[in-house]
């Protein structure tokens, strides 16, 4: 039943071990080692932490929220564009075409500046915080993307398959439903994958339009410090952070692309 | 007989159809009666697919009337329509065309329970069955690509049979197999037409076609030129081009050896 799971060269075994180890203990250990031999610096940055992790944390709901949004509004809209009806393939080609194109740094202004900072809903006011501005910029940017990784995954499933299907009296939505989909999401999973890193990493962007996540955090501590090793270190933590945020987005998405291999 | 059992289950009156300039059916006239095997032999391109392709809506010919089962094909306007025709035709693809995502009980039961609403309990019995009937019961959890290309169309045929059709369609459904696994599937093919299966064979496999068929029907330039019993077409004919096509494929000895394998 199982059958031979593909083997990871070993170059790429090795690779992935040394990105692991510079992420997961280099990065940490010259954080550790540069506080302990100068303690001064050790306490400013304890003192500091809590406020780089209530950072850190926006930067995983942004990061969730995004993606979440990014990959079904992306999916709905890569299907859209292979409707056989023109009022449907072509809002959908222009939108992606649009926003495929378009730097992150610009939709999360767009966003920032277009959308109201609260709504009125039967009478309240709601706010509109920046940070789900911020959000909904990204999830733009990463539906596009996935629009086009989804309809690339359908286009490659071979012609026989739809012919079965239709052979076997599905409808065209009943065979993307139980035959085309299924198949496509072990295809699109890597290109997914980079899309899901970009948001984690384009979330840094936020800290431009005033949303308090780790590089706005961060950039806070070190003007508050004012020691040039301190914004080093600083700086250091974050990049560690990142790399704790993408590298399991990494790795999930290849334990998943074996489980389907096997199948 | 009585005359619902001798019925017509298939008729084509003067079927025209081209795919832009070329003509591919020039004039097809053709019955079939419930409970036959009729076989369409004849050289490549000349339309034989194209005729099965006809009986279960898959192409729509520019004129002349296909009657199926009490529906007449030619009339149908709406995709639904078509749908509703294919769930009581069978049809088996020169490629097998399995879903390579689901093992080989579910490739049988998606249509059944997906298309039909059949129930599960009952249809996953009666998938066992088939599986039973084309000797793989043992490969019900296996995946397609696990497979042999003889297996896989065992499992072809036992997908479109579990649709309980009132006809099935091969479509050259040994050409892509390896001499040493033709003879497996022409066995369950013969054992399906001894049970009274109304089938349509396009096929290569003159032996076959000669030993099994009811009605034996030479095609050439998208025109029937002869039609009769395997006796008739196979020895009697006194058509010279027909005897030159048979001659040249049977008399090889090619169909023998490949009839005689595994049965």
């Amino acid at each position: 039943m199982s059958m031979a799971v593909t083997q990871t060269p070993k170059t790429t075994k090795t690779s992935s071990r040394v990105l692991r180890y510079v992420g997961f203990v280099a990065m940490p250990l010259l954080v550790v080692v540069w506080s302990l031999v100068d303690l001064s610096l050790g306490k400013e940055l304890v003192e500091w932490i809590p406020y780089l992790a209530s950072g850190f944390s926006m930067n995983i709901l942004i990061t969730l929220c995004a993606v979440t949004l990014g990959t079904t509004a992306g999916v709905l809209l890569g299907l859209m564009q292979l409707a056989p009806f023109w009022f449907v393939r072509l809002p959908a080609q222009i939108y992606v075409q649009i926003f495929r194109n378009a730097p992150a740094l610009v939709l999360i202004f767009a966003t920032t500046y277009i959308f109201p900072f609260e709504i009125v809903l039967f009478g309240n006011y709601l706010p509109f915080p920046d940070w789900v501005k911020a959000v909904i910029g990204l999830a733009i940017l990463s539906s596009a993307y996935i629009a086009e990784i989804t309809r690339g995954a359908v286009l490659s499933i071979p012609t026989t398959q739809w012919e079965a299907t239709k052979g076997l009296g599905f409808s065209r939505l009943q065979a993307l439903r139980y035959v085309i989909l299924p198949q496509c999401v072990r295809r699109s999973l890597p290109p997914w994958m980079n899309v899901a890193s970009s948001m984690a990493m384009g979330t840094s962007l936020a800290s431009l339009v005033g949303v308090h996540e780790l590089m706005h955090a961060a950039t806070d501590a070190s003007t508050a410090v004012r020691r040039l090793d301190f914004t080093i270190i600083a700086y250091v933590v974050v990049m560690a952070a990142f790399f704790t945020l993408c590298y399991p987005i990494a790795r999930l998405t290849r334990r998943l692309e074996q489980r389907f291999n096997a199948g | 007989m009585t005359a619902s059992t001798d019925a017509a289950i298939v008729k084509l009156e003067d079927v025209h159809l081209s795919f832009g300039q070329t003509q591919v059916l020039k004039g097809i006239d053709l019955t079939i009666n419930k409970g036959d095997a009729v076989s369409i032999i004849g050289p490549s391109g000349s339309g034989k697919s194209t005729i099965l392709r006809c009986i279960n809506a898959l192409v729509t010919p520019q004129s002349g009337k296909i009657t199926v089962a009490g529906t007449r094909v030619d009339q149908l306007t709406k995709e639904s329509e078509r749908i509703q025709l294919r769930k009581r035709v069978g049809i088996v693809f020169q490629q097998y065309n399995l879903f390579p995502h689901l093992t080989v009980l579910d490739n049988i039961v998606l249509a059944p329970i997906k298309i039909l609403g059949a129930d599960k309990t009952a249809t996953v019995k009666l998938a066992r069955e088939l599986l039973e009937k084309v000797r793989l019961s043992e490969k019900a959890d296996a995946y397609p690509g696990q497979l042999s290309g003889g297996q896989q169309q065992r499992v072809a045929i036992a997908r479109a049979l579990a649709m309980k059709p009132e006809l099935v369609l091969f479509d050259e459904v040994t050409s892509a197999l390896d001499p040493e696994t033709v003879g497996e599937v022409l066995w369950v093919i013969r054992d399906l037409i001894r049970d009274g299966m109304t089938s349509i064979l396009v096929t290569h496999e003159m032996r076959f076609a000669e030993e099994i068929s009811d009605t034996v029907v030479f095609t050439e330039n998208g025109r029937i030129v002869d039609h009769g019993s395997p006796q008739q077409i196979f020895h009697s004919t006194n058509n010279p081009r027909i005897r030159q096509f048979v001659g040249g494929l049977s008399g090889g000895g090619r169909g023998a050896v490949r009839d005689g394998e595994g049965i």
